[in-house]
């Protein structure tokens, strides 16, 4: 019954095997890496009729550029998508989390999802993790209740309000919203003052750049637009591209697996071996 | 002392090509300035298909691989069939998120073929993927070869070109990174082999 051991184990939720290790070697004076954060910049706008939410595509690990394109704009529920910044394993995770729990209470209740669910849900979850779990996301939707929009901290705080930014990049962003934003905006008003405050960001923090994605979410359905504005797409090309010969790189020993015969060979001698 | 990850130090990189992908790893295994030895293994063929680098603490690099072969056997014996290369991705980002507040020190890597069409997966060490790009790069070495790799880089490579792009690359960028190096292995997985290719570095 060995089995039933290591099934248990898995029972879901988080492993802390490893914490004791960790602090040991934390007081011997090791530094961590600095995890994969969505520097970012990202918004959301109300408008008559829906919500519009956008963020830019940069990752970072640090100071490096640890991913050019990744995507910030997660879907939730059919009509309600979040936009995150902070941690990006605790993005990625808690929102694909979120969005089977809610799946599974749509088959249950057989009801739309709300944004105020989904708030109630996410704060109560983030709480009494003291702002461990480094998710700062704006939620945006339209449900029964017409469009809404908040933005929720990592300790658990949320806010409702027509427009909304977050991300180390929200100051230069808000500064947009701030002086551009009014009540009865149409779609596309919304989408281009949402666009140009991310770019605001784009250009204005180190931690945002690469490219603009925007979701225009209304009582007719979802429009979303992956990379809807590229400012580093590569400006040229090379000139003349590097090549190399086959057999370039000299090899000490070459072994080839065929999959079909399931079996290893060694590729001829190109150089003589000295061991 | 420095980071965690720099204890052993080790680089690694993963590159996609036209229906092949590319992993690469250098072959030391150090502690801190000394090297012990020269021959330490980073990349696990996990199936026919699969291929999984790991960069990192060299302690947790052996157990999150013995943790990821366990799962993948046991699943192969529940389902009774091979796990898809996507899969396997979700499965390490899954399992690095499980230990969110006490992670292991590894930035893995994972490579596969899925219906001939290149899988390339990156994760920090609490799971977060990211696999979207053309190549992918882990370890103490990695920011030097991503210079190497931005220059080198052409996208729908060949099996043979792949294999010297990525290389290169790797030896370009373990020859700046003091703890990375001692030699260069190179794995080009397509649909019918793997080609395993030990490369003759400037010590090797």
């Amino acid at each position: 019954m060995q089995y039933l051991d290591n099934y248990l184990q898995s029972k879901g939720g988080y492993d802390y095997t490893n914490v004791k290790r960790n602090e040991l070697m934390k007081a011997q004076g090791f530094k961590e890496i600095p995890f994969t954060k969505t520097g970012t910049t990202i918004v959301g706008v109300i408008f008559d009729g829906g919500v519009v939410m956008a963020a830019d595509t940069r990752a970072t690990a640090g100071s490096i550029v640890a991913d050019k394109n990744c995507e910030k704009l997660h879907p939730l529920a059919p009509n309600i998508w979040a936009a995150g910044a902070g941690t990006a394993a605790d993005l990625h995770h808690q929102c694909a989390h979120f969005n089977a729990k809610l799946k599974l209470q749509r088959l249950n209740l057989n009801r739309q999802s709300r944004v105020n669910e989904v708030i109630t849900k996410l704060t109560t979850k983030l709480f009494p993790y003291r702002g461990h779990i480094g998710v700062a996301l704006i939620i945006g939707g339209i449900d029964s209740n017409g469009p809404q929009l908040a933005s929720v901290s990592p300790h658990g705080n949320y806010v409702y309000h027509p427009f909304q930014s977050m991300g180390s990049g929200s100051l230069a962003a808000l500064g947009i919203l701030e002086a551009k934003f009014q009540d009865g905006l149409t779609k596309q008003q919304a989408i281009d003052l949402a666009i140009e405050a991310i770019e605001a960001g784009i250009f204005h923090d180190m931690g945002s750049g690469s490219n603009v994605d925007v979701v225009a979410i209304t009582k007719e359905g979802v429009d979303y637009r992956r990379n809807i504005r590229q400012f580093n797409a590569k400006s040229h090309q090379k000139q003349i591209p590097y090549h190399f010969p086959a057999n370039n790189t000299p090899a000490l020993r070459k072994y080839e697996f065929n999959f079909e015969k399931q079996e290893l060979s060694e590729i001829g001698q190109e150089m003589e071996i000295i061991e | 002392m420095s980071g965690i990850f720099e204890y052993n130090g080790g680089s690694i990189v993963g590159m996609k090509g036209k229906n092949c992908i590319a992993m690469a790893c250098d072959r030391r295994f150090g502690q801190q300035m000394s090297t012990i030895t020269t021959n330490y293994q980073k990349v696990f063929k996990i199936q026919d298909n699969i291929l999984l680098a790991l960069s990192g603490l060299n302690s947790d690099i052996h157990t999150f691989y013995a943790l990821m072969e366990k799962e993948i056997n046991l699943y192969n014996l529940k389902e009774n069939r091979k796990m898809k290369p996507t899969t396997f991705a979700n499965l390490v980002a899954s399992s690095l998120y499980e230990r969110r507040f006490g992670p292991f020190f590894v930035t893995p890597i994972v490579a596969g073929l899925e219906n001939g069409k290149p899988i390339l997966a990156t994760y920090d060490s609490i799971g977060c993927k990211s696999d979207l790009d053309d190549f992918q790069v882990g370890g103490t070495g990695g920011n030097y070869i991503y210079g190497a790799c931005e220059a080198f880089f052409k996208p729908d490579m060949s099996p043979e070109e792949l294999e010297e792009v990525i290389g290169q690359s790797l030896v370009s960028g373990c020859d700046r990174d003091s703890l990375s190096g001692w030699g260069g292995v190179v794995y080009v997985l397509t649909e019918q082999k793997l080609t395993v290719k030990i490369l003759k570095t400037k010590q090797t």
